[in-house]
């Protein structure tokens, strides 16, 4: 007989509820909410939101191909101390995940390291290349339920088409990362006033709208459906809401940098702010969020980059972009203060499930009889990031000396305190 | 002062005392023997990642000049090639007590990433398309030579040319409207950033409504790859509408000046030898380059004592 654990004196966040519960968990499953409850092991979780645990649709784990940077071992220790019990994996490893061998490494290294649920996406083409289809019924059949190319956009529209045609019959989800490459050849950050200043090549909104507009009609043609990874632009955003209002099957993310951080920190010349799409005017981070508020954007994704100190010591136009995010996400959020904690738990965990179609295990609400996937957090803990106290291997975090609001205490993954206050247990 | 990177980092109180200081120089320069021990003991490095023959040479050539020592990495043949990054690069030439490096990068940003690495001063001799400070000096100083004019209230200058990709244009409409000039940018829209209305300047597209209103006609250096990436359909089309040509040269007013950084395309910018433009100022730049380079080396390196109480 396993030994249950209650999680004491928290606020319960459910989609239609609210309010002080302990939970008590045994084996992998939330068997009761409810007050007064003992346990074999209670965690305190006064002051406290317990809510279902964070999914983020946008993970770069690295591994296979670039250890160096991270692992899957680590990048899932990042991620449950961030909140998170599902990390979707993005494809861009070496080699990329076009082959159900490769898929079939991510989710068992996943499971090995045992800390959240690994979730590998399936490219869309193979070798990420734009060139030919994956195999994406293989995949689909190896239990990949989100097709990307993330790091690239599928340029060729015939192509993305096809995708999108194919996709239909196996349940999926395609998601594009939005950049017409002819457009940002060399581009180091947003096209604005700052790089005329600086004389570095611009990467400007047209080339991610572009492509939003582009695939908006392809799925208006062919009836699939369709997420965007990483919206950065105003425009962007006011295409979507179209769309939306058209009633097509489209879902939309937006990460915490692009929520917080503007083009002018490149003025610094650090690489570290070097992210792709790159950091915007501070009009696209207020019409991004008010995308958040009306539902025009669905979730927030991390695009958690990690690199190695040596690749971001490189130039500007050298460095590779992308920056840490799985262990700040929620606090840079809250600090933002861009919607209500109820809005939060949806962005982070309840859309990002369904999109990821993984809501049979995440992103449930707190009741008796779901999956034990859930994260306890301080909602008003401020504190500052130490990047060499960071779980990734990496540190290339944009926050140093920022104030950010809002940490995680606790984290269960199927049912295990993977986290406790703030300490990751393995 | 510690760095020099950019124009902006200088100021307007900076750039006057540095061109103060260069007359200083220029004079040390007219001397039989134009030597002065002002930087003996200090250790100048120089780094150089793109190709330079004016610039390298005229740091090299002030450094000695103050006496100091001289170290010149050589990319071809150094450690980079070898695979060593810049950080480690830095950090080695550091450690052999060096005092300033002047760095050259075809990357934005290059000085400022190593003043993180290295105690010693960072001088910017160009990085990508952002900052050339010392060519922006040197050019306000043969402005300032040519017309004895303290402060360029009232003087018009036209920067001509692939502003876009310009160092020397960045920093000099920086200088320039810090001395009171003003600037008038003339290129096609290709080769303008995308978005300039926020510098203090002004726009023509057509060199010849400008030209003769102008006192300073700076032309810019057009590389041939501008071409092959479609910033102009050919050099020719170029040169025609942008090109300093014998009858421009008759169009412009009687005292205006006329200026080029270098190295020139010639036929393609200047379509004309600029031996046959009476008032071009392009061999006082180049020689003003040494006096102004050993400023700046004895404004960052100096003690102050042994040139009559500058520092």
């Amino acid at each position: 007989m396993s030994k249950s654990l209650v999680i004491k004196g928290g606020t319960v966040i459910n989609r239609k509820s609210q309010e002080v519960s302990d939970v008590k968990i045994e084996n992998d499953c939330v068997i009761e909410v409810g007050k007064n409850l003992k346990g074999d092991i209670q965690l305190d979780a006064s002051g406290c939101f317990v809510s279902s645990g964070f999914v983020d649709l946008h993970a770069h784990l690295r591994e296979p191909g670039k250890e160096e940077a991270e692992t899957i071992e680590t990048g899932s220790r990042a991620g449950a101390l961030g909140g998170y019990t599902a990390l979707v994996a993005m494809p861009n490893t070496d080699p990329p995940q076009d082959s159900v061998a490769v898929v079939d490494f991510v989710r068992e290294q996943g499971k090995r390291a045992g800390l959240v649920d690994v979730v590998p996406s399936g490219c869309i083409t193979l070798g990420r290349q734009g060139e030919s289809l994956a195999p994406m019924a293989e995949l689909a059949h190896a239990g990949v339920t989100f097709f990307t190319d993330d790091g690239n956009g599928v340029q060729d529209a015939a192509l993305m088409r096809r995708a999108l045609e194919y996709a239909k019959g196996l349940g999926v989800t395609l998601a594009q990362h939005c950049e017409v490459a002819e457009l940002t050849k060399g581009a180091v950050m947003n096209e604005c006033s700052c790089c005329t200043d600086l004389g570095l090549p611009g990467w400007p909104a047209i080339a991610e709208e572009l492509m939003v507009f582009r695939d908006i009609e392809l799925v208006r043609i062919t009836g699939a459906s369709m997420h965007f990874l990483h919206l950065s632009t105003k425009r962007s955003v006011e295409l979507v809401r179209a769309a939306k209002r058209d009633g097509l099957p489209i879902t939309a993310e937006v990460t915490p940098h692009h929520l917080s951080l503007t083009q002018e920190l490149l003025a610094s010349y650090d690489p570290v702010f070097k992210v792709n799409p790159p950091l915007r005017s501070i009009e696209d981070i207020q019409a991004l969020k008010v995308g958040l508020l009306d539902g025009t954007i669905d979730a927030i994704a991390t695009d958690h980059a990690p690199h190695p100190r040596r690749d971001k010591e490189m130039s500007l136009d050298l460095a590779p972009p992308g920056m840490l995010g799985l262990e700040t996400a929620l606090g840079v959020v809250l600090a933002e203060g861009a919607c209500e904690i109820r809005d939060v738990v949806a962005l982070m965990s309840w859309n990002p499930a369904k999109i990821a179609r993984i809501d049979n295990r995440h992103g449930c609400d707190v009741i008796a009889g779901t999956k034990a996937n859930l994260c306890v957090f301080d909602p008003q803990l401020t504190w500052s990031v130490v990047p060499e106290r960071l779980a990734s291997k990496s540190i290339n975090t944009p926050y140093i000396g920022r104030t950010l609001r809002g940490r995680v205490r606790h984290t269960i993954f199927q049912g295990t305190t993977t986290v406790i206050d703030g300490q990751a247990q393995k | 002062m510690k760095h020099l990177r950019s124009i902006d980092e200088l100021g307007l109180s900076g750039l006057m005392g540095l061109l103060q200081l260069t007359d200083h120089m220029a004079e040390i320069n007219q001397r039989p023997v134009p030597k002065v021990p002002a930087l003996r003991g200090r250790t100048v490095a120089s780094l150089f990642f793109e190709d330079s023959t004016r610039t390298r040479l005229s740091f090299e050539t002030a450094a000695k000049r103050l006496s100091a020592d001289t170290m010149t990495f050589n990319v071809s043949t150094s450690s980079v090639n070898k695979g060593e990054s810049l950080r480690d690069t830095v950090a080695t030439i550091t450690d052999m007590g060096v005092d300033a490096f002047v760095v050259r990068h075809k990357s934005v940003g290059i000085p400022w990433q190593i003043s993180k690495w290295t105690s010693a001063s960072i001088i910017n001799a160009g990085d990508g398309a952002h900052q050339h400070p010392t060519q922006a000096l040197v050019d306000c100083y043969t402005i300032r030579e040519a017309t004895h004019a303290q402060s360029f209230a009232g003087m018009k200058v036209a920067i001509v040319g692939d502003i876009k990709h310009s160092r020397v244009a960045r920093s000099n409409i920086q200088a320039f409207t810090l001395l009171g000039a003003s600037v008038v940018l003339v290129a096609p829209p290709t080769l303008l950033p995308p978005d300039v209305s926020h510098w203090p300047v002004s726009v023509s597209h057509k060199l010849d409504e400008v030209i003769g209103t102008v006192d300073v006609l700076y032309m810019l250096r057009l590389q041939s790859e501008r071409m092959a990436q479609g910033h102009v359909p050919t050099l020719r089309e170029y040169s025609e509408q942008y090109g300093l040509t014998q009858k421009r040269v008759l169009a412009l007013k009687s005292d205006a000046i006329v200026m080029h950084p270098g190295p020139m395309n010639r036929g393609v910018e200047m379509q004309i030898d600029p031996s046959d433009v009476k008032n071009s100022l392009i061999h006082r730049q180049v020689a003003n380059g040494v006096s102004v380079r050993m400023a700046v080396l004895f404004e960052l390196l100096g003690s102050g004592s042994s040139l009559g109480g500058q520092a």
